[in-house]
Protein backbone atom coordinates (compact mmCIF):
# COMPACT_ATOMS: atom_id res chain seq x y z
CA UNK A 1 0.00 0.00 0.00
CA UNK A 2 2.78 2.61 -0.61
CA UNK A 3 2.65 4.77 -3.88
CA UNK A 4 4.26 1.71 -5.96
CA UNK A 5 2.02 -0.56 -5.32
CA UNK A 6 -0.91 -0.76 -7.04
CA UNK A 7 -4.27 -0.51 -5.77
CA UNK A 8 -7.91 -0.71 -6.67
CA UNK A 9 -10.08 2.32 -7.12
CA UNK A 10 -12.80 1.44 -4.32
CA UNK A 11 -10.01 0.68 -1.87
CA UNK A 12 -8.58 4.43 -2.64
CA UNK A 13 -12.22 5.69 -2.39
CA UNK A 14 -12.70 3.76 1.04
CA UNK A 15 -9.50 5.04 1.99
CA UNK A 16 -10.06 8.57 0.76
CA UNK A 17 -14.04 8.55 3.15
CA UNK A 18 -11.84 7.11 5.72
CA UNK A 19 -9.63 10.15 6.15
CA UNK A 20 -12.57 12.67 5.53
CA UNK A 21 -14.35 11.33 8.51
CA UNK A 22 -11.11 10.91 11.08
CA UNK A 23 -10.99 14.62 10.54
CA UNK A 24 -14.57 15.63 10.67
CA UNK A 25 -14.31 13.77 13.95
CA UNK A 26 -11.48 15.43 15.07
CA UNK A 27 -12.96 18.69 14.26
CA UNK A 28 -16.35 18.62 15.17
CA UNK A 29 -15.79 19.32 18.78
CA UNK A 30 -14.11 22.11 18.56
CA UNK A 31 -16.15 23.86 15.83
CA UNK A 32 -19.19 23.82 17.95
CA UNK A 33 -17.75 24.61 21.52
CA UNK A 34 -16.07 28.05 19.13
CA UNK A 35 -19.44 28.54 17.09
CA UNK A 36 -21.66 28.31 19.99
CA UNK A 37 -19.58 31.18 21.95
CA UNK A 38 -21.77 33.65 19.58
CA UNK A 39 -25.19 32.38 20.07
CA UNK A 40 -27.79 34.54 21.01
CA UNK A 41 -29.67 32.05 23.87
CA UNK A 42 -29.01 31.38 27.14
CA UNK A 43 -27.58 27.39 25.94
CA UNK A 44 -25.45 26.52 23.85
CA UNK A 45 -27.67 24.18 21.78
CA UNK A 46 -29.53 24.65 18.44
CA UNK A 47 -31.67 26.02 16.99
CA UNK A 48 -29.60 29.25 15.80
CA UNK A 49 -30.76 32.79 17.35
CA UNK A 50 -28.14 34.80 16.14
CA UNK A 51 -25.02 36.12 16.27
CA UNK A 52 -23.91 38.11 19.68
CA UNK A 53 -21.09 38.94 21.64
CA UNK A 54 -23.26 39.01 24.76
CA UNK A 55 -21.00 36.42 25.67
CA UNK A 56 -17.69 37.84 25.82
CA UNK A 57 -19.23 42.02 26.66
CA UNK A 58 -22.39 41.82 28.32
CA UNK A 59 -21.99 43.78 32.05
CA UNK A 60 -24.68 41.47 33.79
CA UNK A 61 -27.69 44.44 33.47
CA UNK A 62 -29.65 42.49 31.05
CA UNK A 63 -29.57 39.21 32.92
CA UNK A 64 -26.11 38.25 31.05
CA UNK A 65 -22.67 38.31 32.62
CA UNK A 66 -19.96 38.31 30.10
CA UNK A 67 -16.80 36.54 30.18
CA UNK A 68 -15.00 40.17 30.57
CA UNK A 69 -17.34 41.19 33.57
CA UNK A 70 -17.05 37.53 35.23
CA UNK A 71 -14.90 38.31 38.04
CA UNK A 72 -14.90 34.50 39.19
CA UNK A 73 -13.64 33.32 36.23
CA UNK A 74 -11.08 36.44 35.33
CA UNK A 75 -9.61 36.08 38.10
CA UNK A 76 -8.92 32.07 38.05
CA UNK A 77 -7.76 33.37 34.52
CA UNK A 78 -5.03 34.86 36.47
CA UNK A 79 -4.64 32.39 39.07
CA UNK A 80 -3.57 29.87 35.85
CA UNK A 81 -1.37 32.60 34.47
CA UNK A 82 0.81 33.27 37.60
CA UNK A 83 1.08 29.27 38.50
CA UNK A 84 1.78 28.36 34.41
CA UNK A 85 4.19 31.31 34.78
CA UNK A 86 6.56 29.64 37.70
CA UNK A 87 5.79 26.37 36.22
CA UNK A 88 7.73 27.13 33.19
CA UNK A 89 10.32 29.07 34.67
CA UNK A 90 10.85 25.81 37.04
CA UNK A 91 10.53 23.20 34.28
CA UNK A 92 12.72 25.23 31.50
CA UNK A 93 15.50 25.54 34.17
CA UNK A 94 15.50 21.97 35.38
CA UNK A 95 15.43 20.78 31.40
CA UNK A 96 18.32 22.53 30.66
CA UNK A 97 20.25 21.31 33.71
CA UNK A 98 19.06 17.52 32.94
CA UNK A 99 19.74 17.75 29.60
CA UNK A 100 23.40 18.66 29.90
CA UNK A 101 23.62 16.24 32.42
CA UNK A 102 22.28 13.16 30.63
CA UNK A 103 24.13 14.48 27.19
CA UNK A 104 27.34 15.65 28.31
CA UNK A 105 28.54 13.96 31.15
CA UNK A 106 29.68 10.32 31.82
CA UNK A 107 29.06 8.75 35.45
CA UNK A 108 28.06 5.74 37.38
CA UNK A 109 24.36 4.59 37.37
CA UNK A 110 23.83 7.27 34.62
CA UNK A 111 21.38 4.62 32.78
CA UNK A 112 19.79 4.32 36.24
CA UNK A 113 19.23 7.74 36.49
CA UNK A 114 17.76 8.26 33.01
CA UNK A 115 15.42 6.17 33.89
CA UNK A 116 14.53 8.19 37.45
CA UNK A 117 13.82 10.96 35.20
CA UNK A 118 11.63 9.24 32.81
CA UNK A 119 8.95 7.89 35.61
CA UNK A 120 6.98 11.10 35.87
CA UNK A 121 5.61 10.34 32.51
CA UNK A 122 3.82 6.51 33.69
CA UNK A 123 2.73 7.76 36.88
CA UNK A 124 -0.68 8.70 36.16
CA UNK A 125 -1.13 13.09 36.97
CA UNK A 126 -4.29 12.29 39.60
CA UNK A 127 -0.92 9.59 41.54
CA UNK A 128 1.42 12.65 41.07
CA UNK A 129 -1.08 14.62 42.83
CA UNK A 130 -2.18 12.57 45.14
CA UNK A 131 1.66 11.67 46.55
CA UNK A 132 2.10 15.07 47.43
CA UNK A 133 -0.80 16.38 48.39
CA UNK A 134 -0.01 12.85 51.01
CA UNK A 135 3.38 14.33 51.92
CA UNK A 136 3.77 17.94 52.16
CA UNK A 137 0.19 18.50 53.34
CA UNK A 138 0.74 15.69 55.87
CA UNK A 139 4.00 17.47 56.94
CA UNK A 140 2.40 20.49 57.76
CA UNK A 141 -0.48 18.85 59.40
CA UNK A 142 1.98 17.18 61.46
CA UNK A 143 4.06 19.86 61.95
CA UNK A 144 1.22 21.75 63.36
CA UNK A 145 0.02 19.33 65.35
CA UNK A 146 3.24 18.82 67.18
CA UNK A 147 4.66 21.65 67.37
CA UNK A 148 2.34 24.44 66.53
CA UNK A 149 4.48 25.45 63.33
CA UNK A 150 1.96 26.26 60.88
CA UNK A 151 3.95 25.24 57.16
CA UNK A 152 1.18 27.42 55.24
CA UNK A 153 2.90 26.75 52.31
CA UNK A 154 2.64 23.30 52.02
CA UNK A 155 -1.05 23.64 52.75
CA UNK A 156 -3.32 23.30 49.56
CA UNK A 157 -2.59 26.04 47.03
CA UNK A 158 -0.58 27.50 44.57
CA UNK A 159 2.91 26.51 45.64
CA UNK A 160 1.46 22.71 45.66
CA UNK A 161 0.32 23.08 42.64
CA UNK A 162 3.47 24.21 41.11
CA UNK A 163 5.31 21.16 42.54
CA UNK A 164 2.84 19.02 41.18
CA UNK A 165 2.86 20.45 37.67
CA UNK A 166 6.75 20.72 37.26
CA UNK A 167 7.18 17.01 39.02
CA UNK A 168 6.21 15.69 35.08
CA UNK A 169 6.76 18.92 33.10
CA UNK A 170 10.31 18.72 33.59
CA UNK A 171 10.66 15.04 32.24
CA UNK A 172 8.81 16.80 28.53
CA UNK A 173 11.47 19.95 28.85
CA UNK A 174 14.60 17.64 29.26
CA UNK A 175 13.68 15.34 26.25
CA UNK A 176 13.17 18.53 24.68
CA UNK A 177 16.13 20.46 24.73
CA UNK A 178 17.93 17.28 25.28
CA UNK A 179 17.26 15.96 21.82
CA UNK A 180 18.16 19.21 20.21
CA UNK A 181 21.48 19.41 22.32
CA UNK A 182 22.19 15.96 21.08
CA UNK A 183 22.60 17.38 17.41
CA UNK A 184 25.16 20.08 18.36
CA UNK A 185 28.33 19.55 16.79
CA UNK A 186 30.83 19.67 19.55
CA UNK A 187 33.33 20.91 17.48
CA UNK A 188 32.13 24.53 17.52
CA UNK A 189 32.09 24.67 21.56
CA UNK A 190 35.95 23.06 21.08
CA UNK A 191 36.52 25.84 18.89
CA UNK A 192 35.48 28.70 21.38
CA UNK A 193 37.80 27.03 23.99
CA UNK A 194 40.82 26.99 21.85
CA UNK A 195 40.04 30.97 20.78
CA UNK A 196 40.30 30.99 24.47
CA UNK A 197 37.00 31.60 25.85
CA UNK A 198 36.72 29.55 29.23
CA UNK A 199 34.04 27.09 29.59
CA UNK A 200 31.60 29.19 30.94
CA UNK A 201 32.08 31.53 28.04
CA UNK A 202 31.80 28.84 25.34
CA UNK A 203 28.62 27.89 26.78
CA UNK A 204 26.93 30.74 26.71
CA UNK A 205 28.21 32.42 23.18
CA UNK A 206 28.21 29.31 21.44
CA UNK A 207 26.38 26.24 23.26
CA UNK A 208 23.25 28.18 24.69
CA UNK A 209 21.99 30.07 21.27
CA UNK A 210 21.95 26.71 19.76
CA UNK A 211 19.81 25.50 22.11
CA UNK A 212 17.31 28.62 21.92
CA UNK A 213 15.03 26.99 19.71
CA UNK A 214 14.30 24.11 21.94
CA UNK A 215 14.05 26.16 25.17
CA UNK A 216 11.47 28.70 23.93
CA UNK A 217 9.57 25.46 22.50
CA UNK A 218 9.82 23.75 25.73
CA UNK A 219 8.64 27.02 27.47
CA UNK A 220 5.65 27.33 25.19
CA UNK A 221 5.13 23.56 25.70
CA UNK A 222 5.46 24.12 29.35
CA UNK A 223 3.38 27.21 29.77
CA UNK A 224 0.74 25.36 27.57
CA UNK A 225 0.61 21.96 29.41
CA UNK A 226 0.67 23.83 32.98
CA UNK A 227 -2.52 26.28 31.63
CA UNK A 228 -4.51 23.18 30.35
CA UNK A 229 -3.57 20.65 33.65
CA UNK A 230 -6.65 19.37 35.32
CA UNK A 231 -5.71 15.59 36.98
CA UNK A 232 -2.33 16.51 39.46
CA UNK A 233 -3.86 20.32 39.81
CA UNK A 234 -7.58 19.33 41.12
CA UNK A 235 -5.92 17.69 43.91
CA UNK A 236 -3.62 20.31 45.56
CA UNK A 237 -5.33 23.90 44.73
CA UNK A 238 -6.77 25.69 47.74
CA UNK A 239 -8.93 28.52 47.53
CA UNK A 240 -7.33 30.18 44.88
CA UNK A 241 -9.15 27.99 41.82
CA UNK A 242 -6.98 27.87 38.50
CA UNK A 243 -9.10 28.33 35.42
CA UNK A 244 -9.70 24.71 34.60
CA UNK A 245 -10.93 23.43 38.14
CA UNK A 246 -13.10 26.89 38.38
CA UNK A 247 -14.77 25.38 34.26
CA UNK A 248 -15.19 22.43 35.24
CA UNK A 249 -17.05 23.67 39.09
CA UNK A 250 -18.95 25.63 36.83
CA UNK A 251 -19.77 23.06 34.23
CA UNK A 252 -21.13 20.53 36.83
CA UNK A 253 -23.88 23.71 37.49
CA UNK A 254 -24.96 23.68 33.71
CA UNK A 255 -23.47 24.99 30.77
CA UNK A 256 -23.70 28.44 29.15
CA UNK A 257 -22.16 30.18 26.20
CA UNK A 258 -20.16 31.86 28.77
CA UNK A 259 -17.89 28.46 28.99
CA UNK A 260 -17.90 28.54 25.12
CA UNK A 261 -16.64 31.77 25.30
CA UNK A 262 -14.01 30.90 27.50
CA UNK A 263 -13.15 27.47 25.71
CA UNK A 264 -12.96 29.70 22.37
CA UNK A 265 -9.98 32.66 23.85
CA UNK A 266 -8.10 29.41 25.61
CA UNK A 267 -8.07 27.38 21.91
CA UNK A 268 -6.87 31.19 20.04
CA UNK A 269 -4.69 31.64 23.09
CA UNK A 270 -2.87 28.17 22.45
CA UNK A 271 -2.64 28.45 19.21
CA UNK A 272 -1.23 31.55 18.68
CA UNK A 273 1.67 29.97 21.88
CA UNK A 274 1.90 27.21 19.27
CA UNK A 275 1.93 28.88 16.06
CA UNK A 276 5.12 31.60 17.91
CA UNK A 277 6.74 28.54 19.54
CA UNK A 278 6.85 27.15 15.97
CA UNK A 279 7.44 29.91 13.87
CA UNK A 280 10.44 30.70 16.38
CA UNK A 281 11.98 27.31 16.11
CA UNK A 282 11.68 27.69 11.97
CA UNK A 283 13.38 30.40 11.70
CA UNK A 284 16.91 28.85 13.94
CA UNK A 285 16.46 25.61 12.53
CA UNK B 1 39.45 20.77 32.76
CA UNK B 2 40.68 19.40 35.64
CA UNK B 3 39.63 16.26 37.14
CA UNK B 4 38.36 18.47 40.62
CA UNK B 5 36.38 20.91 38.37
CA UNK B 6 34.91 17.58 36.55
CA UNK B 7 33.70 16.08 40.05
CA UNK B 8 32.42 19.71 40.56
CA UNK B 9 30.10 20.18 37.57
CA UNK B 10 29.10 16.91 37.59
CA UNK B 11 27.57 17.48 41.20
CA UNK B 12 26.17 20.90 40.43
CA UNK B 13 24.27 19.49 37.83
CA UNK B 14 23.40 16.47 39.46
CA UNK B 15 22.14 18.90 42.61
CA UNK B 16 18.79 19.82 40.89
CA UNK B 17 18.21 16.69 39.48
CA UNK B 18 18.61 14.90 43.25
CA UNK B 19 16.19 17.82 44.34
CA UNK B 20 13.57 17.47 41.77
CA UNK B 21 13.53 13.40 41.27
CA UNK B 22 13.70 13.46 45.48
CA UNK B 23 11.34 15.31 46.74
CA UNK B 24 8.94 15.74 44.25
CA UNK B 25 8.77 12.05 42.64
CA UNK B 26 10.44 9.52 45.30
CA UNK B 27 9.69 10.56 49.11
CA UNK B 28 5.84 11.58 48.23
CA UNK B 29 5.33 7.99 46.80
CA UNK B 30 6.72 6.01 49.40
CA UNK B 31 4.97 8.17 52.19
CA UNK B 32 1.78 7.22 50.16
CA UNK B 33 3.22 3.46 50.25
CA UNK B 34 3.66 4.06 54.29
CA UNK B 35 0.19 5.90 54.75
CA UNK B 36 -2.01 3.06 52.65
CA UNK B 37 -0.57 0.71 55.77
CA UNK B 38 -1.23 2.72 58.22
CA UNK B 39 -4.70 2.33 59.96
CA UNK B 40 -6.30 5.03 61.97
CA UNK B 41 -7.31 3.78 65.68
CA UNK B 42 -8.38 7.07 67.26
CA UNK B 43 -8.08 10.33 66.19
CA UNK B 44 -4.31 10.69 66.91
CA UNK B 45 -3.68 7.32 67.45
CA UNK B 46 -1.85 5.08 63.87
CA UNK B 47 -1.11 1.21 63.75
CA UNK B 48 -0.13 -0.51 60.99
CA UNK B 49 -2.29 -3.16 59.05
CA UNK B 50 -3.93 -4.17 56.00
CA UNK B 51 -7.69 -2.39 56.55
CA UNK B 52 -7.78 -0.37 52.96
CA UNK B 53 -6.44 -3.20 51.19
CA UNK B 54 -8.92 -5.12 53.15
CA UNK B 55 -11.63 -3.13 52.21
CA UNK B 56 -10.44 -2.83 48.60
CA UNK B 57 -11.12 -6.17 48.03
CA UNK B 58 -14.36 -6.81 50.32
CA UNK B 59 -16.51 -4.37 48.81
CA UNK B 60 -17.37 -4.89 45.41
CA UNK B 61 -17.43 -1.70 44.29
CA UNK B 62 -14.15 -1.07 45.00
CA UNK B 63 -12.83 -3.82 42.91
CA UNK B 64 -15.40 -3.45 39.88
CA UNK B 65 -14.53 -0.24 39.27
CA UNK B 66 -10.94 -1.00 39.30
CA UNK B 67 -11.52 -4.10 36.56
CA UNK B 68 -13.98 -1.91 34.57
CA UNK B 69 -11.44 1.23 34.73
CA UNK B 70 -8.41 -1.04 33.61
CA UNK B 71 -10.57 -3.23 30.90
CA UNK B 72 -11.93 0.28 28.99
CA UNK B 73 -8.43 1.80 29.55
CA UNK B 74 -6.87 -1.24 27.49
CA UNK B 75 -9.94 -1.20 24.96
CA UNK B 76 -9.34 2.23 24.38
CA UNK B 77 -5.71 2.39 23.64
CA UNK B 78 -6.40 -0.86 20.78
CA UNK B 79 -9.09 1.03 19.41
CA UNK B 80 -7.14 4.46 19.37
CA UNK B 81 -4.02 2.25 17.76
CA UNK B 82 -7.02 0.67 14.90
CA UNK B 83 -8.29 4.43 14.10
CA UNK B 84 -4.86 6.03 13.91
CA UNK B 85 -2.40 3.69 11.90
CA UNK B 86 -4.50 4.52 8.83
CA UNK B 87 -4.18 8.29 9.31
CA UNK B 88 -0.30 7.83 10.87
CA UNK B 89 0.48 5.62 7.67
CA UNK B 90 -1.54 8.14 5.22
CA UNK B 91 0.28 11.34 6.67
CA UNK B 92 4.21 9.27 6.57
CA UNK B 93 3.90 7.38 3.46
CA UNK B 94 1.28 8.33 1.45
CA UNK B 95 0.70 12.10 1.33
CA UNK B 96 3.41 14.69 -0.54
CA UNK B 97 4.76 17.80 0.52
CA UNK B 98 2.29 20.51 2.06
CA UNK B 99 -0.33 18.47 2.32
CA UNK B 100 1.87 16.23 4.27
CA UNK B 101 2.59 18.88 6.85
CA UNK B 102 -0.93 19.94 6.75
CA UNK B 103 -2.41 16.88 7.67
CA UNK B 104 0.33 16.35 10.40
CA UNK B 105 -0.37 20.04 11.93
CA UNK B 106 -4.90 18.74 11.69
CA UNK B 107 -3.87 16.08 13.71
CA UNK B 108 -1.95 18.80 16.52
CA UNK B 109 -4.68 21.33 16.60
CA UNK B 110 -7.13 20.47 18.58
CA UNK B 111 -4.85 19.30 21.49
CA UNK B 112 -4.04 22.44 21.61
CA UNK B 113 -7.29 22.89 23.48
CA UNK B 114 -7.44 21.68 26.91
CA UNK B 115 -9.25 17.85 27.66
CA UNK B 116 -11.72 19.93 29.23
CA UNK B 117 -12.64 22.29 26.41
CA UNK B 118 -12.92 18.92 24.18
CA UNK B 119 -14.76 16.96 26.81
CA UNK B 120 -17.21 19.85 26.63
CA UNK B 121 -17.36 19.79 23.07
CA UNK B 122 -18.74 16.34 23.01
CA UNK B 123 -21.21 17.15 25.53
CA UNK B 124 -22.67 19.92 23.01
CA UNK B 125 -22.79 17.32 20.53
CA UNK B 126 -24.08 14.40 22.37
CA UNK B 127 -26.12 15.40 25.31
CA UNK B 128 -30.03 15.25 24.79
CA UNK B 129 -30.55 18.80 23.12
CA UNK B 130 -27.28 18.76 21.51
CA UNK B 131 -26.72 18.71 17.96
CA UNK B 132 -26.92 15.22 16.62
CA UNK B 133 -30.31 15.13 18.45
CA UNK B 134 -31.34 18.17 17.10
CA UNK B 135 -30.33 16.66 13.47
CA UNK B 136 -31.54 13.38 14.22
CA UNK B 137 -35.29 15.04 14.56
CA UNK B 138 -34.49 17.66 11.62
CA UNK B 139 -33.98 14.49 9.28
CA UNK B 140 -36.66 12.69 10.64
CA UNK B 141 -35.07 9.77 11.88
CA UNK B 142 -35.68 10.22 15.52
CA UNK B 143 -39.37 11.36 16.62
CA UNK B 144 -38.04 13.11 20.25
CA UNK B 145 -34.77 13.93 21.68
CA UNK B 146 -32.46 11.48 21.86
CA UNK B 147 -29.61 11.43 24.65
CA UNK B 148 -26.43 9.84 23.55
CA UNK B 149 -24.38 11.53 26.39
CA UNK B 150 -23.84 9.55 29.62
CA UNK B 151 -23.45 5.80 28.79
CA UNK B 152 -20.13 3.96 27.73
CA UNK B 153 -19.48 4.63 24.67
CA UNK B 154 -19.73 8.46 25.14
CA UNK B 155 -17.08 7.80 27.42
CA UNK B 156 -15.05 6.02 24.79
CA UNK B 157 -15.64 7.71 22.04
CA UNK B 158 -14.33 11.12 24.52
CA UNK B 159 -11.10 8.86 25.45
CA UNK B 160 -10.18 8.11 22.26
CA UNK B 161 -10.30 11.40 20.98
CA UNK B 162 -8.26 12.71 23.92
CA UNK B 163 -5.53 9.97 22.98
CA UNK B 164 -5.14 10.18 19.22
CA UNK B 165 -2.64 13.13 19.08
CA UNK B 166 -0.08 10.86 21.37
CA UNK B 167 -0.87 7.66 18.82
CA UNK B 168 -0.62 9.48 15.52
CA UNK B 169 2.28 11.15 16.47
CA UNK B 170 4.87 8.62 17.46
CA UNK B 171 3.78 6.27 14.83
CA UNK B 172 3.98 8.69 12.22
CA UNK B 173 7.65 9.39 13.25
CA UNK B 174 8.44 6.09 12.94
CA UNK B 175 6.87 5.20 9.66
CA UNK B 176 8.44 8.17 8.27
CA UNK B 177 11.48 5.72 8.54
CA UNK B 178 10.92 3.25 7.10
CA UNK B 179 12.31 2.05 3.53
CA UNK B 180 9.81 1.47 1.04
CA UNK B 181 12.25 -1.27 -0.68
CA UNK B 182 11.14 -3.38 2.59
CA UNK B 183 7.64 -3.08 1.47
CA UNK B 184 7.92 -3.84 -2.13
CA UNK B 185 10.49 -6.46 -1.08
CA UNK B 186 7.45 -8.25 1.04
CA UNK B 187 5.54 -8.00 -2.38
CA UNK B 188 8.21 -9.35 -4.59
CA UNK B 189 8.48 -12.12 -2.28
CA UNK B 190 4.55 -13.12 -2.93
CA UNK B 191 3.27 -11.48 -0.06
CA UNK B 192 -0.42 -9.86 0.44
CA UNK B 193 -1.48 -6.88 1.91
CA UNK B 194 -1.97 -8.82 5.24
CA UNK B 195 1.32 -10.96 5.47
CA UNK B 196 3.54 -7.34 4.65
CA UNK B 197 1.64 -5.55 7.32
CA UNK B 198 2.05 -7.98 9.27
CA UNK B 199 5.30 -9.15 8.65
CA UNK B 200 7.05 -6.15 7.56
CA UNK B 201 5.38 -2.93 8.30
CA UNK B 202 4.37 -3.39 11.92
CA UNK B 203 7.23 -5.08 13.23
CA UNK B 204 8.87 -1.74 11.98
CA UNK B 205 6.99 0.67 13.74
CA UNK B 206 6.91 -1.54 16.74
CA UNK B 207 8.49 1.22 19.12
CA UNK B 208 6.08 3.73 17.79
CA UNK B 209 3.23 1.52 18.21
CA UNK B 210 4.50 0.63 21.85
CA UNK B 211 5.49 4.35 22.65
CA UNK B 212 1.75 5.46 21.55
CA UNK B 213 0.18 2.57 23.68
CA UNK B 214 2.13 3.14 26.89
CA UNK B 215 1.28 7.13 26.62
CA UNK B 216 -2.65 6.65 25.70
CA UNK B 217 -2.83 3.70 28.34
CA UNK B 218 -1.47 6.27 30.76
CA UNK B 219 -3.65 8.80 30.36
CA UNK B 220 -6.80 7.40 29.42
CA UNK B 221 -6.16 5.07 33.07
CA UNK B 222 -5.59 8.29 34.93
CA UNK B 223 -8.32 10.74 33.26
CA UNK B 224 -10.63 11.91 35.30
CA UNK B 225 -13.05 14.80 33.48
CA UNK B 226 -13.83 12.62 29.90
CA UNK B 227 -15.37 9.50 32.26
CA UNK B 228 -17.22 12.07 34.93
CA UNK B 229 -18.37 14.34 32.51
CA UNK B 230 -19.24 11.88 30.01
CA UNK B 231 -20.20 8.83 31.91
CA UNK B 232 -23.47 7.96 33.34
CA UNK B 233 -24.16 6.87 36.85
CA UNK B 234 -22.50 3.32 36.32
CA UNK B 235 -19.93 4.62 34.18
CA UNK B 236 -17.40 5.15 37.88
CA UNK B 237 -13.89 5.64 37.05
CA UNK B 238 -11.46 4.53 39.72
CA UNK B 239 -9.43 7.90 39.76
CA UNK B 240 -13.00 9.03 40.68
CA UNK B 241 -13.19 7.05 44.32
CA UNK B 242 -9.39 8.37 44.60
CA UNK B 243 -10.45 11.77 44.50
CA UNK B 244 -13.64 11.33 46.68
CA UNK B 245 -11.46 9.60 49.51
CA UNK B 246 -9.06 12.67 49.72
CA UNK B 247 -11.48 15.50 48.99
CA UNK B 248 -14.77 14.82 49.99
CA UNK B 249 -14.33 12.14 52.80
CA UNK B 250 -10.44 13.18 54.06
CA UNK B 251 -10.20 9.41 54.51
CA UNK B 252 -6.30 9.92 53.56
CA UNK B 253 -5.33 6.08 54.19
CA UNK B 254 -8.26 4.80 51.78
CA UNK B 255 -7.47 7.35 49.13
CA UNK B 256 -3.91 6.32 49.52
CA UNK B 257 -3.82 2.63 49.16
CA UNK B 258 -6.25 3.32 46.08
CA UNK B 259 -3.83 5.38 44.38
CA UNK B 260 -1.33 2.65 45.51
CA UNK B 261 -2.91 -0.09 43.53
CA UNK B 262 -3.75 2.37 40.39
CA UNK B 263 -0.21 2.65 40.15
CA UNK B 264 0.28 -0.77 40.41
CA UNK B 265 -1.84 -1.34 37.96
CA UNK B 266 -0.15 1.21 35.52
CA UNK B 267 3.17 0.04 36.11
CA UNK B 268 2.14 -3.49 35.62
CA UNK B 269 0.55 -3.14 31.96
CA UNK B 270 3.28 -0.85 31.00
CA UNK B 271 5.95 -3.20 32.12
CA UNK B 272 4.13 -6.10 30.08
CA UNK B 273 3.47 -4.09 27.25
CA UNK B 274 7.80 -3.60 27.14
CA UNK B 275 8.19 -7.08 27.67
CA UNK B 276 6.00 -8.51 25.35
CA UNK B 277 7.07 -6.49 22.17
CA UNK B 278 10.46 -6.18 24.00
CA UNK B 279 10.95 -2.88 23.66
CA UNK B 280 12.40 -1.02 26.65
CA UNK B 281 11.38 2.23 28.15
CA UNK B 282 14.65 4.37 27.57
CA UNK B 283 13.87 3.30 23.35
CA UNK B 284 9.94 3.95 23.53
CA UNK B 285 10.09 7.06 25.62
CA UNK B 286 13.47 8.75 25.74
Amino acid sequence: MIRSVPRSRWFDGLYLAYLVAFFVYLALPLTVTAVFAFNDAPFPSLPWKGFTLDWYLADGSGGRTGLFHDDTLLSALWVSTKIAFWVTVGSVALGCVNAVLFERLEFRGKEFLYLLMLLPLVIPGVILGVSILVFYSGMANDASRLWGIELDVFRPGMTLVVMGQVTFIATLATLVIAARLRKFDRQLEEAALNLGATPVVAWFTVTLPWLMPSIFGAAAMAFLMSFENFNTTVMLTGSDTPLTVALFNRLREGSTPVLNAVALLLMVGSALLAVMAMGRSRDNA
Amino acid sequence: MNASAGRLSLWLLLTPFLLWIVLLVLVPHLQMLRVSFQVRESWDTLAWGLEQYQNFFTESYYWRTFVRTGVMSLFTTFLTLLIAFPIAWYIARLARGRAKGLLFLACLVPFWASELVRTYGWMILLRESGLFSSWLQALGWADGPVEMLYNDVAVIIGLVYNGLLFMVVPLVTTLDGMDENLVEAGYDLGGNHLTVLREVVVPWAMPGIVSGCIVVFMLTLGSYLTPILMGGKDSAWFTEQIFTQFITRFNWEQGAALGVLLLVLSSLIVWLGLKLSGQSLRKVMG
